[in-house]
């Protein structure tokens, strides 16, 4: 059962497994330096569906099924699905998960999806309300671009902070089991909001729930950015990745060293022309399916705080000239169910 | 052919669009701001006299760049005006600009019909 | 720690604008497409358009924008040339043409047909209503 800690953290006292994973994305995600770790790459990003929205829904229903073929589950045996996207009403994930017949939340947590849709499925499964969960997000160029920016054939210039939408997914699946990667803990994090609103400096925006989250982790288990091996953001790009640092060094917990940002990892930055990173809900789930979670596996890493973070703001708000807010929630990946077998 | 002219046309128009950087990098104005600004400058100019020296200089330089829209509006306004008083305000503007505004309503449903947007790189 | 000292941070920690570079390919590609402009300009002319040649020339450059966007070419040229291809009518096409395109699957009427404005629309709203005034006021003058 999930022990509170602190004021806002959740000790998953059974330490539920991921037991299987996948990561799918497209072309630019092929020609980026995780390629190889991906299990589904499409040569194509509309993945010969006739409209975007269409190619997203297929690409998450693609990696969850992959995530339930390498752990053996059917689907019929999955309790509940968490599942969220960057399209409007989350048609992404409802699409997705017409055809599979599992209980489904739909989640909205913008770029922080991944984190958000974790955190539920493994206080289900530590709740014991769940046997097996389904955690999954995507995010798709195109679709997100002609919704929250211009058309794709528009000649427009991206500017210095921007970031690229990843066109992935990645899908999780949890249940109690004796195998590594662990879900230690989790911190549900609070709208922070510095007054950024600048749509195309997101990083910025997201920059101070991130700190802020971390911070209260820290501070409700009593540890030090040194306890972990790696401190892992969703996609707070360049920009957002040097303001995390910056505000936890002014906190006093210096994390430079240990941090890395998915947004930075899924591409690389100045060959492929990304400005800040990477960015959506497909970022984090995919570099974390991808290449995070295989690591954690055979123990190369040990802790890892996975943190993805998402800006809650949508077109409308910003053009009445709202500020954006963010939102990180944190979990605690290990390759360890508790501390006594980490010795 | 004149030289002169298209040299012109290139400094003239080169600048105009140049302007429209410094806009972009250097303030927080979205594209459809600054391409609304240089509309109505157009048509400021053009109402105060001064864009027609400017395209007798420069020819194209002048005249395809946004402000050459709004100087076009403003043009058509003052010779409807003219000839049909108080009514040429409300059709002088788009009549003299209705070529370039359908052609490019009628491009863009032909290439919507025909082509489909394709992923950036 | 408050907004304006986080705007300040934010400020010192973003990339600025490529700045010169960005405002010269601005400048070089404007400037070519008014070059074009000006060829087709003597080319009516010369056909005897007379002073309709502007305006043949200037619906020549909506047609080739429009085939440049049709074809997936316009949007890459822009990411360089900035502004270049941006304030020039070509600009004003693209954004039409690349609205038609995205929002046709979402219909023939609302989307293609609404949208194709999306862009384009406040454009055509601030000018047209610019120069109203202007009739109002040369009017009330004259």
């Amino acid at each position: 059962m999930p022990k509170k800690i602190g004021s806002k953290t959740l000790l998953l006292t059974s330490s539920p497994s991921i037991i299987g994973y996948a990561a799918v994305g497209a072309k630019k995600e092929k020609q980026g330096p995780l390629a190889d770790y991906f299990d589904y790459l499409s040569e194509d990003s509309s993945f010969g569906e006739k409209t975007w929205e269409k190619a997203e829904t297929l690409m998450q229903k693609k990696a969850i099924e992959l995530a339930l073929q390498k752990c053996s589950v059917q689907k019929t045996d999955v309790d509940f699905l968490f599942a969220g996207d960057l399209l409007n009403q989350c048609i992404g994930s409802a699409y997705a998960s017409r055809d599979m017949a599992m209980p489904f939340f739909g989640l909205y947590g913008a770029c922080s999806t991944m984190s958000e849709s974790l955190c539920l499925a493994a206080m289900f499964v530590d709740g014991q309300l769940a046997n097996r969960c389904v955690a999954a997000t995507s995010s798709h160029f195109c679709s997100a671009e002609r919704q929250f920016r211009f058309p794709l054939e528009y000649g427009g210039q991206r500017t210095p902070t921007s970031q690229w939408t990843v066109t992935g997914s990645g899908a999780c699946v949890v249940a109690p089991s004796k195998q590594a990667p662990y879900l230690r803990a989790v911190t549900v994090g609070t709208v922070a909001d510095l007054g950024i609103t600048d749509i195309n400096n997101m990083g910025a925006a997201m920059a101070p729930a991130a700190a802020q989250t971390l911070c209260q982790f820290f501070s409700d288990t009593s540890t030090r950015p040194e306890d972990y091996d790696l401190i892992l953001t969703g996609d707070l790009g360049f920009v957002g990745s040097r303001l995390l640092e910056r505000m936890m060094q002014a906190e006093g917990y210096p994390m430079a060293k240990l941090h890395n940002d998915c947004g930075l990892m899924i591409y690389d930055r100045v060959k492929q022309d990304v400005h800040a990173g990477g960015s959506g809900c497909g970022c984090a789930a995919s570099v974390l399916c991808s290449f995070i979670l295989p690591q954690i596996a055979c123990q190369r890493l040990k802790n890892v705080l996975f943190m993805a973070t998402g800006a809650l703001m949508s077109p409308t708000s910003n053009q009445q000239g709202e500020s954006i807010p963010g939102i990180a929630h944190l979990l605690h990946i290990s390759a360890f169910p508790n501390e006594k077998e980490a010795k | 052919m004149d030289f002169m002219m298209l040299l012109k046309a290139f400094i003239v128009g080169g600048i105009i669009c140049a302007i429209g950087q410094v806009f972009i990098d250097y303030t927080k104005l979205t594209p459809a701001r600054i391409l609304v600004g240089f509309v109505v400058l157009g048509v400021i100019l053009g109402a105060l006299g001064w864009y027609q020296p400017l395209i007798d200089f420069a020819g194209a330089g002048a005249t395809v760049p946004l402000t050459g829209f709004g100087a076009t509006l403003a043009k058509g306004v003052r010779e409807a005006v003219a000839t049909d008083g108080f009514f040429g305000a409300f059709t002088g503007g788009l009549t003299a600009t209705a070529g370039g505004i359908t052609v490019a309503i009628v491009a863009a449903l032909i290439a919507g019909f025909f082509c489909n947007s394709d992923e950036k790189s | 720690m408050t907004k304006q000292e986080y705007a300040l941070w934010a400020q010192q920690e973003s990339p600025k604008s490529k700045g010169l570079g960005d405002i010269l390919r601005a400048f070089l590609f404007g400037g070519l497409i008014c070059v074009i402009g000006q060829l087709l300009i003597f080319f009516f002319e010369n056909r005897g358009a007379g002073e309709m040649a502007p305006v043949f020339a200037s619906a020549c450059l909506v047609v080739l924008s429009a085939i440049l966007t049709g074809i997936n070419i316009y949007d890459n040229i822009a990411k360089y040339a900035g502004a270049g291809t941006l304030v020039p009518i070509t600009g004003f096409a693209n954004s039409m043409v690349s609205a038609a395109m995205e929002f046709k699957t979402e219909g023939f009427i609302l989307g293609l047909g609404a949208k194709m404005f999306i862009i384009a629309g406040p454009v055509i709203v601030y000018g047209v209503s610019a120069s109203v005034i202007y009739g109002i006021i040369l009017f009330l003058l004259g």
